[in-house]
């Protein structure tokens, strides 16, 4: 959440008062009929307008370079493919796709696994210092990460791995570094969304669990990790966008090229790209596809994920 | 640790709240408290260790002077030296406070404002309404970074859209004047599409027989947004506000692809980078500013936190 991504940030809706009949939802009241018609209309021009950076880019992408520069960008034509070729092999994307996809997958599961079992104990028992926990792991959540740099960095700098899990013979420039940062920023968010969500799981479960002699661990792994798997999916989602898209840490921490993730691999892009905007906009489709994907795919749980945080069930 | 208590069961709206099994304490197994133990220690540990002791620790660096290649004991200790500096002789801290402050109304005044209101149309019944709701909120799964590298498209002084329109010869990222503006302008299209979705999550968790009562006394659709709708959103309002300043102090990414905080593009959360990976590198210096960043953060976080507390008390 974000220098590095969206601040995320849970919250409750405002307090139902239940009504005798299931209420029918009436939609932001009734529009006389033209003026909905016009606010349809805006709206509409608006999502276009919205959508036109990416469709940009997308095109242009496509297009020769001498073409555009001959032409301006405002002519049609010079149809071409090899911007891809060129800005995957120049811009070494290979590589930085296998780093990104390296450190998102271990922190969004460690992320997962972690968060669910705070929640599962902030859930399921109650503790006199339940709240300050959460606090623990929701504040870290918020703090900017800027502020957390000079000691992280240098305590990286200072933790020796063998060379086996890092070449550079430190917690600096390695994956590892990484993957824990981002857990630990991650984590106050997940645990929140989960605990609630447990929260709402029927409590006769766990008394049938107990009878039946199922250890604390059991009723966890067993138990509730299968019944909160949509609220899974869901954080799981929105975790990989963010992960991938962290620039923040990436930045600071690795200072070897041939380390950076994706995202943070658009620095030194940059220069390589500078005068060719046609490379530009075919790199900007490259590193947007996994995620764009991700989002058109599982959209719902994209969604669901954002409004799990805010609102509670 | 000894006393454990099961949790009072969450009640759902409309059921009768279910008293907790109270007084009769449950002795877990040693085998199980040892498991809850565990569960718990693991990830603290880790939350404590990266988050916590950093933060702690950049406070004690500040009072210090220390070029950071030298062990510990080469740090020189000043006092509130550092704090001075900033303040009096650091050219690019007022600037960066001046931007962040500018970012900060920018983000309030028009992306977080339009994206509630967009969030309002979209409440209603609107054909298409879901399709427009995608377009809004697709740059939302997009980095802050990448964002910046897109909008090169339309930003660049030779081969930038915008010139190619108008034939102009700005250079939109280069020109201090103006180059704040153009990273807002990206930046506003990513912070719209999100706030317009959490909006609309706190919509749809309006009651709708409020709605109807509004409706059946007659009050217009804009009175009743704001005099029924719009009070009891308060929570996700204030939500949205801690978003809004949040971001707004910790904003790094764009300006960072752009040219690295540097030349009209100074903001607090990039100075302190700059002077751990910049060609000087002064700890303690970047720690003071660290701090500052982590003081004016923390009167929002708090207010967030009382908020989450009381609804959780509640809940």
């Amino acid at each position: 959440m974000s220098s590095h991504d969206p601040v995320m940030v849970a919250t409750t809706p405002p307090e139902r008062v239940p009504t005798s009949t299931p209420p029918k939802r009436v939609e932001g009241g009734v529009m006389s009929k033209p003026r909905g018609v016009l606010v349809t209309v805006i709206v509409a021009l608006l999502a276009l307008a919205w959508l036109f950076p990416l469709l940009w880019a997308l095109v242009n992408s496509f297009r020769e370079y001498e073409y555009t520069q001959a032409n301006g960008y405002l002519s049609f034509g010079g149809w071409t493919t090899s911007n891809y070729e060129e800005a995957w092999t120049r811009g070494n994307f290979g590589l930085h796709m296998k780093n990104s996809l390296l450190v998102t997958v271990p922190a969004v599961l460690l992320t997962l696994w972690l968060s669910s079992m705070v929640a599962f104990v902030l859930a399921r028992f109650s503790y006199r210092f339940n709240l300050t926990m959460l606090g623990v792991f929701l504040a870290a959540n918020l703090l900017p990460p800027q502020a957390l740099l000079i000691p992280v960095f240098r305590m990286f700098r200072e933790i020796p791995l063998p060379l086996f899990m890092s070449d550079s013979g430190s917690m600096l420039n390695s994956f590892w570094a990484l993957i824990l940062v981002n857990t630990a920023f991650q984590m106050g968010f997940c645990t929140f969304v989960l605990s609630n969500y447990m929260k709402t799981l029927p409590y006769e479960i766990y008394e049938s669990a107990e009878l039946d002699g199922a250890s604390v661990w059991r009723q966890y792994w067993q138990l509730t990790m299968p019944l909160v798997r949509p609220a899974l999916a869901a954080l799981a989602t929105l975790q990989v966008t963010w992960i991938y898209n962290e620039f923040f840490w990436a930045t600071v921490l690795i200072q070897q090229g041939n380390k950076l993730p994706v995202t943070s691999a658009l620095n030194n892009l940059r220069g390589q790209f500078f005068t060719d905007t046609n490379l530009v906009a075919a790199g900007s489709i490259i590193v947007a596809l996994p995620v764009l994907v991700v989002f058109f795919a599982l959209q719902k749980q994209f969604v669901s994920g954002l409004t799990l945080g805010s609102t509670k069930g | 640790m000894a006393h454990i208590d099961e949790a009072p069961r969450a009640t759902k709206p409309g059921e009768e709240a279910v008293a907790p099994p109270q007084g009769r304490e449950k002795k877990l197994p040693g085998r199980d408290r040892f498991t809850v133990v565990t569960m718990v220690t693991i990830p603290l540990l880790l939350v404590v260790a990266l988050v916590w002791v950093p933060a702690l620790l950049s406070v004690v660096l500040s009072f210090g002077k220390w070029n950071g290649f030298g062990d510990l004991d080469t740090i020189e200790w000043v006092g509130f030296q550092n704090y001075r500096d900033i303040v009096t002789i650091y050219p690019a801290f007022w600037p960066a406070i001046q931007h962040n402050l500018i970012w900060l109304a920018f983000l309030f005044f028009l992306p977080t404002l339009f994206g509630m209101f967009l969030a309002v149309l979209l409440d209603r019944e609107m054909r298409g309404s879901r399709i427009y709701q995608t377009a809004f909120y697709m740059p939302v799964v997009l980095s802050l970074a990448l964002i910046g590298f897109i909008w090169q498209l339309f930003y660049s002084r030779d081969q930038g859209l915008i010139n190619d329109i108008f034939g102009s010869q700005v250079d939109w990222y280069g020109d201090p004047d103006i180059n704040l503006w153009a990273v807002l302008v990206a930046t506003a299209w990513r912070h719209t599409g999100y706030i317009m979705l959490i909006y609309l999550a706190g919509l749809k968790g309006v009651d709708a027989s409020l709605r109807e009562a509004a409706a059946v006394d007659g009050a217009s659709e804009v009175k009743t947004f704001f005099h029924v709708i719009f009070p009891v959103m308060r929570p996700i309002n204030m939500i949205v506000i801690v978003i809004v300043v949040i971001e707004s102090l910790r904003a790094f990414d764009l300006v960072w692809v752009v040219n690295k905080g540097r030349n009209g593009l100074e903001l607090i959360g990039a100075l302190v980078a700059q002077n751990v990976v910049g060609e000087a590198t002064r700890y303690g210096f970047g720690s003071a500013l660290a701090v500052i960043m982590m003081l004016i953060s923390s009167v929002f976080i708090t207010v967030y936190l009382r908020n989450v507390f009381r609804e959780e008390r509640r809940g």
